[in-house]
């Protein structure tokens, strides 16, 4: 059975809701004070892993599509991809506005000496130049130098679980499997991006 | 009104330590009144309160009370000494916010899982280089030395800190009670291993992977140290099993990991116990474990941090952190000559 144009669209709002649906859901935990006595950190992992599944989920799509022969299926991933930088931006405003206080200049040092969140910068850096170039206009606009541009989701695939590692005190398992995860879709694309490495 | 509000204007109730407000209202009653305030919006007429108004909307304040563990009220005193102006962080959110890792390594946890805990019967063996080995069981732990208030800061390795009413006794009074011997440079404490009552023993996904039984340990001076505290209370009851019931350390010169709760064991010793958080990393996390702006942990700042206190999510604070978390009169001496930056 092939995916019509109008089980794209149904597919698309099914997407629609189960990727706001996490973030009503927090909203109703804290609001009902259920995510702890000091909610703050329990803000900042859940957003945070909120960005990470949804990547997850999008870097999934075209491997998917390839196996399943369902080639309007890659039209979700700017969908999934603007998800990824909802949950990243509420994952960053909820650090900078509920745990550092608004402290910019605390921020910066923050930034600057710590390497994970220096991690989490990048990646977040990358999602924002991707999300504003994700409007058709811009992708017209830009021609090749869109998909060179896009490739960079790769690096964050790698950034990002690193960043996760790299945070936690001591509970490893969890983030290394991220890591796995992340590094064998990736490797799924391994033949498009040794163009990339330096030639011998 | 609730608990937290004859903390904050440095007045002693009368005779507020003789009766909980749970123990002369009937729970259910209690329970219901808290609602109807919250209903009403009357928790903002605690607006003498700083922080209280702006939490407006987001305010999770004080209305969730669903613990099932059974905690006493104390009798004790209030030395002046230990009345620190800093208001006090409130109990709901103590209770509910604890790095506790047998319970699990999220902060709401061990609250969520450690209601069933049992502390009856209880038994605190104290050994090792001593007189006369002591063995304490529960009824002891409240009875046997005079209890007293003590408001602590507490400041976790994390960066988020607290100020906390606990009650207890100071670690020093025991310690002379079993009479240290000369040769005794160290104490050790354990943490009690159950695994069929704590779920991260058993799963080391849980637990964090830690090597459980969780152990901490002082020199024989910081011990004996006037600020050393062996809490058995909090906010004028027994301990909840997620602060550490039915006895914990409290060392409030020193990070939080350094408290370590549920004690089965004291053992004084001729050299330097191991530690857990050393164990597990310790390039990250030294045996002292001294409060100190100056060094920073490998992955972020302890200049400064998130003092939680009253009122919703956007109330707290950033302040900077104080060397020796502000005791430096009380403790700076025992580390005179201590390179702090070698041992952190």
């Amino acid at each position: 059975m092939r995916l019509t144009p109008r089980g794209l669209w149904w597919l698309k709002g099914g997407l629609h809701i189960a990727f706001t649906l996490p973030i009503l859901y927090l909203v109703y935990l804290v609001l009902t004070d259920n995510a702890g006595g000091d909610p703050v950190q329990y803000i900042i992992h859940y957003t945070g892993m909120g960005a990470l599944n949804s990547l997850l989920a999008a870097l999934a799509v075209s491997p998917l599509a390839k196996y399943l022969k369902q080639g309007l299926l890659l039209q979700t991933r700017r969908l999934i991809g603007l998800y990824v930088f909802a949950y990243a931006t509420l994952h960053i405003a909820a650090f900078i506005s509920l745990d550092l206080l608004f402290a910019w200049g605390f921020l910066l040092e923050e930034v600057i000496k710590r390497p994970y969140i220096l991690l989490g910068a990048l990646a977040y850096t990358i999602l924002l130049l991707l999300s504003v170039t994700s409007f058709m206009v811009v992708k017209k606009k830009m021609g090749k130098r869109w998909q060179q541009l896009h490739n960079w989701v790769y690096l964050v695939a790698l950034l990002a679980p690193i960043h996760f590692y790299w945070s936690v005190k001591s509970e490893i398992i969890e983030p290394s499997i991220y890591i796995v995860i992340c590094a064998a879709l990736v490797y799924l694309r391994k033949q498009k991006l040794v163009k990339y490495l330096p030639k011998r | 009104m609730t608990h937290h509000t004859r903390f904050t204007k440095g007045i002693k109730r009368q005779s507020a330590w003789d009766l909980a407000d749970n123990q002369v209202t009937p729970e259910s009653v209690f329970k219901d009144r808290r609602s109807i305030v919250k209903a009403l919006g009357l928790g903002a007429l605690g607006a003498s309160i700083p922080g209280y108004v702006q939490a407006g909307l987001f305010d999770f304040g004080s209305n969730k009370s669903t613990s099932t563990f059974t905690t006493s009220p104390l009798q004790f005193s209030q030395p002046k000494a230990f009345a620190i102006p800093d208001p006090l962080t409130p109990e709901n959110k103590i209770t509910r916010h604890n790095n506790f890792y047998e319970f699990g390594t999220s902060k709401q946890d061990p609250f969520d899982n450690a209601q069933a805990f049992k502390v009856n019967p209880w038994s605190l063996q104290i050994d090792g280089l001593v007189d006369k080995p002591i063995t304490l069981d529960l009824d002891d732990l409240t009875k046997r030395f005079a209890l007293e208030e003590r408001r602590y800061r507490l400041r976790c390795v994390e960066a988020w800190s607290m100020v906390v009413p606990w009650v207890g006794f100071s670690l020093a009074s025991l310690l002379t009670e079993a009479g240290v011997q000369s040769s005794a440079t160290h104490v050790a404490f354990e943490t009690l291993f159950d695994p069929e009552q704590m779920p991260g023993q058993k799963n080391r996904l849980m637990g964090g992977g830690i090597h459980y039984p969780y152990v901490e340990g002082l020199t024989l001076q910081e011990a004996m140290n006037p600020l050393a505290f062996l809490a058995v209370g909090l906010y004028g009851k027994t301990l909840p099993p997620q602060n550490g019931a039915p006895i914990r350390l409290v060392v409030p010169w020193k990070y939080g990991f350094k408290s370590i709760k549920s004690i089965v064991k004291i053992h004084l010793m001729d050299k330097q116990p191991p530690t857990s958080w050393n164990q597990l990393a310790s390039h990250e996390y030294g045996f002292y474990a001294n409060v100190n702006p100056e060094v920073d942990h490998p992955r972020w700042s302890q200049a400064s941090e998130r003092s939680i206190g009253e009122g919703g999510l956007f109330s707290a604070k950033r302040i900077p952190t104080q060397m020796f978390n502000g005791y430096g009169d009380q403790v700076a001496g025992l580390y005179k000559h201590l390179d702090l930056r070698k041992y952190y």
